[in-house]
């Protein structure tokens, strides 16, 4: 019996992983609520530039997104290699986007639409060509107020290596 | 009758449960990024007479196809954008009622009469890419931001930016109302005029 004992104690004990779920059900829910669901997959390439002299965004249900850049892999052969527009879920054209900026405004209350703000989500590789032709139709609808969306950052990072 | 014991539900697998829905949330996370630059664009309605605008007030950056910065007619480089464009603006070249009795700048009569008249025009070409496009914008934007800082620690001890946190803070013990008022004075006294021209 006592060689038993001493047999044990030179053991080191487990480590009690009892409390591993609890753990593990803290970071669940740190994720589930910090997660913003996606309203629309993106077909495009959408990596933001840099910028460190930015304002927030506070009214989200307020903003529209209009995502801009280079076609995904699986969309080149339809849509070709430069840099395209995408309202909600679909890919789009210049001229497309008054209507869409129109039925934005309609889903809102009538006394929240002059708050609208049109985000611009523009891929960095994209040329500014296309960035002025949605510019110039966002003027033709009066939505005047844009929000280049950028991460935030130096600008240095933005250089091409 | 004999009481019977219901068995106790094995809890073990707990834990790969909340890992897989953990793995789930992890991978499906996207932080949304919102914040960026704000802009207005200028209203389309062509205004019947031109508004004469003095050459010597407008300071002009251009961007070419292959983004280069070309800058009142010299090239330039990025880093140098921020200094040019502050000295522009806080130049306050002006004299009689354009005299600016708060700039800081070296008073050059070639160069902008005070803040308020002076005008930033960012032309850009159709091939210049975004992430150039962008960088100039944040450098001028500094640029504005920069002076608005330093006159507001001038006049009120605190910089601008501190001021604007502070407006949004609802903690913040101040009187808002007071604050709002400076901010607006801050923002009269160096407007952001700031032109993208197509």
């Amino acid at each position: 019996m006592s060689k038993f004992n001493k047999k044990k104690k030179g053991e080191l004990p487990a480590v009690n992983t009892a409390s591993l779920p609890d753990i593990v059900f803290m970071l669940l829910f740190f994720f589930m609520v910090a997660t913003v669901m996606r309203d629309n997959e993106l077909k495009i390439k959408n990596e933001l530039p840099a910028a460190d002299q930015v304002e927030k965004l506070d009214k989200k249900d307020l903003v529209m997104y209009i995502y801009l850049g280079r076609p995904n892999d699986g969309f080149k052969d339809q849509f070709g290699e430069e840099a395209r527009i995408q309202l909600n879920d679909k890919f789009a054209e210049v001229s497309d986007v008054p209507a869409f900026i129109y039925s934005e405004r309609e889903s809102k209350r009538e006394e929240l639409r002059p708050f609208l703000t049109t985000a611009l989500k523009v891929d960095k590789e994209a040329s500014m060509g296309i960035v002025g032709d949605v510019k110039q139709e966002l003027r033709k609808v009066n939505a005047l107020k844009i929000n280049y969306t950028t991460r935030i950052g130096d600008v240095s990072l933005n250089k091409k290596n | 009758m004999a009481k019977r014991s219901s068995p106790e539900v094995n809890a073990g697998s707990m834990a790969d449960i909340a890992f897989l829905l953990l793995i789930f949330f992890l991978v499906t996370t996207t932080i949304e990024t919102d914040s960026g630059i704000s802009r207005k664009l200028p209203p389309i309605e062509e205004s019947e007479e031109d508004v004469i605008i003095k050459q010597k007030n407008i300071f002009t950056v251009l961007l070419n196809g292959k983004d280069q910065l070309l800058v009142e007619d010299e090239v330039m480089e990025l880093e140098e954008l921020r200094d040019a464009a502050i000295k522009f603006l806080d130049n306050g070249g002006g004299s009689g009622e354009d005299k600016c009795d708060y700039c800081k700048g070296a008073g050059d009569p070639k160069s902008s009469d005070n803040p308020d008249k002076a005008i930033i025009s960012l032309k850009n070409e159709r091939e210049t890419t975004y992430a150039t496009y962008i960088s100039v914008q944040n450098e001028l934007v500094a640029a504005y931001t920069s002076l608005r800082n330093k006159r507001a620690e001038e006049l009120f001890g605190v910089s601008y930016t501190e001021m604007q946190k502070n407006y949004k803070d609802v903690n913040w013990p101040g009187s808002k109302l007071k604050l709002k008022e400076n901010i607006t004075q801050i923002k009269l006294e160096y407007p952001q005029k700031l032109s993208e021209v197509q």
